[in-house]
């Protein structure tokens, strides 16, 4: 899930007014880079196919006793090794892999070190037996004598462990498919560059029968069309590069994801600690509302009532005394609608009733001192509950805009983006935001979390700021929809 | 001088006529919904209007919505919008055709009968009435931004009731100042806010309006 804000922060950045000549450059570069990576990924193959040799080899040896002792560690470098694909795909692709849960027996500390790029949170709201319940893997080495019984203990752990056999599996398909897919663009990258660089040097030498592609490389015109060739076949490769990483990703995600009974734990786990934040958070808003009817509407009214009392007692006596009760009253009365209409304000703004998302937006942007510029591309209606809850961040993200930053305009976007609701609020203020303080950040986060929605926060010092706000299959029901799904 | 009201509350809805009866007005259609209230401007062909923004069927902003299109078919009809919140859009939304004859006050107004009373007449004679609170937002943001940063307080004060749509003698008599005083405050406020000056009030108060929208 924060792989994905802080993909949302780049998605966010203003792309600036690029020409087309710099386009072409970095379409190069990035294809360049992305060959870097398949050369790196196909390197790795023959990495992944050793480590699934030897734990195959653990496997095997597992009847004779020398297994137990291999097994655990050949398991932990399969892991470290998987988790380190996850992390490329998702660092090179943005295509997040949920991980596994941590390897079952390995050694304490051992499984906790893999899973890169997800945070803790994610970690930890894991239901609690998977590791506490492992005594075995804490102790381990502690005790000589329980050494073998130790070993065996964690080995049947391990073979227990679902996500240990989706390593294996991948290990011993990766070199077959993923490693295949990446070694495409390098072959036509590095059979260019030997038409290319060495071919020139080389085809004296060769003489008769030097074929390059269907090129018969025997003349110094035959070398130069095997040249261009192969500066054709290069820029193929370079330009077949980010599509192959782009595959891998997806073959990695098949292979690698964690099964599919660990990603529907995680997802009770979210909704569970999201239904628990939603109902605190609605006694909490309940609990106010009652105060501030208490204290406020209810209070005047008694008051009103006692003044007007009051004045008809003195109606009589001194018409000009209750002539200024009833002056009060009125006050007093006006003062109670004012309250009135502040607590309805607070729990939905009649504006986001009548009117939806967009026009609340603008009167928001209305209300705000600052300067600001509202973009509404939003046909139709959201749901109520998306709607009210993106009023209150964008609210929020106005109000400290407002506050902290020192920003005179504000423009705020909001569009969908597939299925899913985008708002961005940009300010030209003194950035420096720090989302870990903001305590209102904070609430527009829990917030969001009961849609699966994300803020991200982008505001370097100096500025400027921009947030990202995303809340998922906010145009559909999240109750039928396909995309609320697991991860 | 011919009325239709609108709003869905039986009590505020006898209340609001018989004030305005009070007053002189003739209330020729008194009515509860949208759709209503849509076939009495039409076929009753008030002289003004006084709708509660929020109307059955849909509860929304229903009165709003049968203002606005009253005065697309009949330019400069004049409308009073009566509501329980007042928003700054629907304000922006009313002023939007620049042709005055319209006013936007909260509903807790309608129980100071005599300022109420003189709103009515005033939007139907042309003339431009927006709530204190409408204002005083605009002001604000015009203060924030610097815009009325040369006015004086009581310039500023004077400004303030001019956007309402005051006359020159509400002014005087709220402010508790001389008519020559709130004829030299204003002279001094257009001057430095550099508004074209008019004579014609109505015009004067939508110049305000316009330069604090900004």
């Amino acid at each position: 899930m924060e792989q994905r804000v802080v993909m949302a922060a780049g998605d966010g950045r203003p792309d600036g007014g690029r020409t087309a000549f710099g386009r072409g450059r970095a379409a190069v570069r990035r294809g360049w880079v992305a060959a870097g990576r398949c050369q790196l990924l196909s390197l790795a193959a023959f990495v992944v196919t050793a480590a699934g040799g030897l734990v195959v080899g653990a496997l095997l040896l597992l009847p004779v006793g020398l297994g137990r002792a291999l097994l655990p560690p050949a398991a932990t470098a399969l892991r470290r090794l998987s988790d380190r694909h996850r992390s490329w795909t998702a660092r090179w692709t943005g295509t997040v892999i949920s991980p596994p849960e941590p390897l079952a027996g390995a050694a304490a500390g051992s499984g906790a070190g893999g899973a890169p790029g997800v945070p803790a949170g994610v970690r930890s709201g894991v239901p609690g037996g998977v590791r506490s319940g492992v005594p075995g893997g804490v102790r381990a080495g502690s005790r000589g004598g329980d050494g073998s019984r130790d070993r065996r203990r964690r080995s049947s752990r391990i073979l227990g462990d679902e996500g240990f056999w989706r390593d294996l599996r991948w290990a011993w398909l990766e070199p077959w498919t993923g490693g295949l897919l990446v070694a495409l663009p390098l072959a036509l990258i590095h059979y260019g560059l030997f038409g290319a660089l060495v071919q020139p040097f080389v085809w004296r030498l060769l003489g008769d029968g030097n074929w390059y592609a269907f090129v018969p490389v025997e003349s110094p015109a035959t070398m130069l069309a095997a040249l261009v060739l192969g500066l054709g076949f290069v820029a193929a490769g370079v330009r077949l590069a980010p599509t192959a990483l782009e595959w891998h990703a997806r073959w990695s995600r098949r292979a690698l994801s964690a099964p599919y009974r660990t990603a529907l734990e995680r997802r009770i786990e979210h909704l569970t600690d999201t239904r628990a934040d939603a109902l605190d958070a609605q006694a909490a808003e309940l609990r106010r509302i009652e105060r501030d009817l208490h204290d406020g509407a209810q209070a005047r009214l008694v008051a009103l009532g006692m003044a007007l009392d009051k004045a008809t007692q003195l109606l009589d006596s001194d018409p000009q005394a209750a002539r200024a009760l009833l002056d009060d009253v009125r006050a007093t009365s006006s003062r109670a609608l004012q309250d009135l209409r502040d607590l309805v304000h607070g729990i939905h703004p009649p504006v986001l009733a009548d009117r939806g998302l967009g026009d609340a937006v603008r009167s928001l942007a209305l209300d705000s001192l600052l300067d600001v510029h509202v973009e509404a591309r939003l046909p139709g209606r959201l749901p109520a509950a998306v709607e009210s809850a993106a009023y209150f961040a964008v609210g929020e993200l106005l109000a400290n805009a407002g506050k902290h930053s020192g920003a005179r305009e504000v423009r705020i976007r909001l569009e969908h983006a597939g299925p899913a609701l985008r708002i961005t609020v940009g300010d030209d203020g003194r950035g420096g935001a720090d989302p870990a303080r903001g305590g209102g950040l904070h609430g527009i986060r829990r917030r969001l979390s009961t849609f699966d929605g994300t803020l991200a926060l982008h505001s370097p010092p100096g500025g400027p700021t921009i947030a990202t706000l995303e809340i998922p299959c906010a145009s559909s029901s999240p109750k039928t929809s396909s995309c609320s799904g697991t991860g | 001088m011919r009325v239709v009201l609108a709003e869905d509350l039986f009590l505020l809805r006898d209340g609001l006529s018989r004030t305005l009866q009070e007053h002189g007005f003739e209330v020729v259609a008194a009515v509860d919904n949208g759709p209503a209230l849509l076939r009495a401007l039409h076929e009753e062909r008030p002289d003004v209007a006084v709708v509660d923004i929020r109307l059955p069927p849909t509860f929304t902003d229903e009165g709003l919505q049968a203002a606005l299109e009253a005065r697309r078919l009949r330019p400069a009809f004049p409308v009073l919008i009566l509501s329980q919140y007042v928003d700054q859009l629907y304000a922006h939304e009313l002023l939007a055709g620049g042709e005055g004859a319209v006013g936007y006050l909260l509903k807790d107004r309608v129980t100071h009968t005599a300022q109420f009373v003189d709103a009515v007449r005033s939007v139907a004679s042309g003339g431009t009435v927006m709530d204190p609170q409408v204002i005083a937002r605009l002001l604000a943001r015009s203060d924030a931004r610097g815009t009325t940063a040369e006015l004086t307080a009581r310039e500023h004060d004077v400004l303030e009731l001019m956007a309402e749509g005051r006359s020159n003698a509400a002014i005087m008599h709220t402010l508790h100042i001389s008519e020559s005083a709130v004829a030299k405050h204003t002279a001094s406020i257009f001057a430095k806010l550099r508004i074209e000056a008019s004579a014609d009030d109505n015009r004067r108060v939508l110049a305000v309006l316009a330069y604090l929208k900004r």
